[in-house]
């Protein structure tokens, strides 16, 4: 067994946010081992992939272009890494834990047999073997994972590697067929409705956030303002969401999405222990809040206890004048 | 035609942890330490509403876990599913999402007429959320995760709307499937009060391996993954700077000035 695998997720053409993470650091454990990177670049009309994989540092790019690997089905790519890898016999796998590549990682490893770690969030090599830290209990917790015996399989949380950058690096990929014919895939698809625009909380570098302390629906609204002018995306906190302020698909914590931007403004919010586990590894934190007890002040960098009605629009004016 | 919801008892949301020598321990400032995982509730609640709307006859709750398992498998008979089974046996022990897999199809396979098995996003405390997939592969079942709605339900087939990373995408799959739910799939219902009265008095059967057909792949011998190192975190460095200044403006700017700094904007 030898080589690093990388699942390179695409859309329209681009390769995902995550997975140029993935392949960073898919790179670093290569390097560590002493061994290559090779891109697994899946899709329909995905030669230009191919090519940006290699640019971003693979040195081999395994390639299928067919029409039943565009949508993301994990029952047409599953069974094509599948036997891929029977043939290869990688020693690592490695995908950003997407839905889609949480599904393939776990199809992967139920049919080879082999072990899984999720949700990776570190990771270092020990002679063969890839020891990961990932956080559970919600991420209240700490545990340091490997695999071991055979393929290790693992996926990685988004925004904890740095993405690759491009080398100039060029070279030639091996197309292989599908696994699966669509006759024999049955899941079928019957309509997409695409995401609304806006930065989504996953993958934002700045997230404004607000609390019960914004008081309602249209408390949102200058926080709003704010996030428009940094290009950052909304979050609140499970007591806004259940107020009905905010849609849930804004919520972080423990019920919610787990984010790890740059910076994170918690505007009005007290910071329970639920909400710190969604947000506690953001780079740098800032809390406004009124109350100078908040426990979201024992996380933050910096604070300021004020009123957040007029915190917030003077941080978008100065922003606004610098930016 | 039957339904089955795989659950899990976790600790609750507002437990504090504590480790030592890799012992993880918990208790709860409200006195409620373990809970039914909170990403299920929307699982048994979608089982019970198959029963009720779409002619499934049985909604079944399992769980794999200890004896102290049967509280949360009581939660799920209160809100409304016909039947609880436990499956446990010290040889299911230090089991990876894969050997867990391996016992929940077997468990499935054994209740038999099984035409659709849910789970929840994740359970809160290993939080890997791999199993549903893994349980559909050693079914031979369609997975379909992130579900956060069932739009038409019958004559062998399922329609679905996912939420993936690059929107809504609706599926529809020939029975029978693993589907892994979202918290937008509905509103879980509270436990009624003759509900608790009859769970209180059900008594939920366990199936020890014994009972089920797993050849070997379950229990700590057999798992490809070591998790034992398990610590608290390292706090957050550095203590809060509170920004003061005589007016909102000035704090603001002293703010902004130290983002700068910090290169995060």
């Amino acid at each position: 067994m030898s080589g690093v695998w990388v699942f390179v997720e695409n859309r329209g053409g681009e390769i995902s946010t995550i997975s140029k993470e993935a392949i960073g650091a898919a790179r670093h454990v290569a390097d560590e081992l002493g061994e290559d990177v090779t891109g697994l670049v899946f899709g329909e009309g995905v030669a230009a992939v191919a090519d940006a994989a290699f640019d971003l540092g693979c040195d081999e790019v395994i390639g299928a272009d067919d029409e039943t690997l565009k949508d993301g089905r994990v029952e047409a790519l599953g069974p094509l890494v599948v036997e891929l890898a029977q043939e290869h016999e990688p020693a690592v796998l490695m995908a950003g834990a997407s839905i889609l590549g949480r599904e393939l990682t776990a199809w992967v490893a139920a049919d080879l047999d082999a072990g899984l770690v999720s949700d990776c969030t570190a990771l270092e090599v020990d002679d063969e073997t890839v020891k990961v830290t990932r956080p559970v209990y919600a991420g209240k917790l700490l545990s340091t994972v490997f695999v071991t015996d055979g393929l290790q399989v693992i996926s990685l949380r988004s925004r904890a590697f740095p993405q690759a950058v491009s080398t100039g690096n060029t070279g030639t990929a091996e197309w292989v067929d599908a696994a699966v014919d669509e006759d024999d895939i049955p899941t079928k698809v019957v309509g997409f409705e695409e995401k609304e625009s806006g930065v989504s909380l996953t993958d934002a570098s700045i997230i404004v956030s607000g609390g019960r302390g914004v008081g309602g629906p249209e408390g949102f609204e200058p926080l709003r303002k704010l996030a428009d002018t940094l290009g950052a995306a909304l979050g609140a906190s499970r007591a806004a969401v259940d107020a009905g302020w905010i849609p849930y698909e804004h919520q972080v914590g423990q019920t919610g999405k787990t984010v790890s931007p740059d910076l994170y403004i918690a505007c009005g919010i007290s910071g329970a222990i639920q909400h710190q586990a969604g947000m506690r590894t953001s780079k740098v934190i800032v809390a406004i809040n009124k109350d100078p007890d908040a426990p979201v002040f024992k996380l933050a960098q910096y604070g300021i206890v004020a009123d957040l009605f007029e915190v917030v629009p003077a941080l978008t004016e100065e922003f606004g004048n610098r930016l | 035609m039957k339904v089955v919801v795989c659950t899990k008892q976790t600790p609750s949301t507002t437990a504090n942890f504590s480790v030592e020598n890799g012992v993880v321990s918990w208790d709860d400032p409200g006195g409620k330490p373990n809970v039914v995982n909170p990403w299920d509730e929307y699982a048994i609640e979608e089982a019970i509403r198959l029963k009720e709307n779409h002619g499934v006859s049985d909604a079944i709750a399992i769980s794999v876990g200890g004896e102290s398992s049967q509280e949360a498998l009581k939660t799920c008979l209160a809100m409304g599913c016909t039947e609880a089974i436990l499956v446990a046996d010290e040889a299911f022990n230090g089991s990876d999402s894969l050997g867990t897999a391996r016992i929940l199809a077997a468990a499935i396979e054994k209740i038999g007429d099984v035409q659709v098995a849910l789970f929840g996003r994740q359970a809160i405390d290993g939080d890997s959320g791999q199993t549903v997939v893994q349980t559909a592969r050693k079914l031979g079942w369609t997975p379909l995760t992130s579900v956060a709605a069932i739009t038409a339900f019958g004559d062998g087939n399922i329609t679905v709307e996912r939420l993936t990373d690059e929107g809504k995408i609706t599926v529809t799959a020939p029975l029978p499937v693993v589907l892994g739910t979202v918290k937008e799939l509905n509103e879980p219902r509270y436990p009624s009060f003759m509900g608790i009265r009859k769970a209180s008095r059900a008594t939920i059967p366990t199936w020890t391996a014994a009972d089920l057909d797993v050849n070997g792949g379950v229990g700590a011998d057999a798992s490809k993954v070591d998790w034992s190192q398990v610590y608290t975190l390292p706090p957050r460095e550095g203590e809060v700077e509170i920004i003061d200044a005589d007016s909102v403006e000035e704090q603001v700017e002293i703010l902004v000035d130290k983002l700068f700094e910090e290169k995060v904007i």
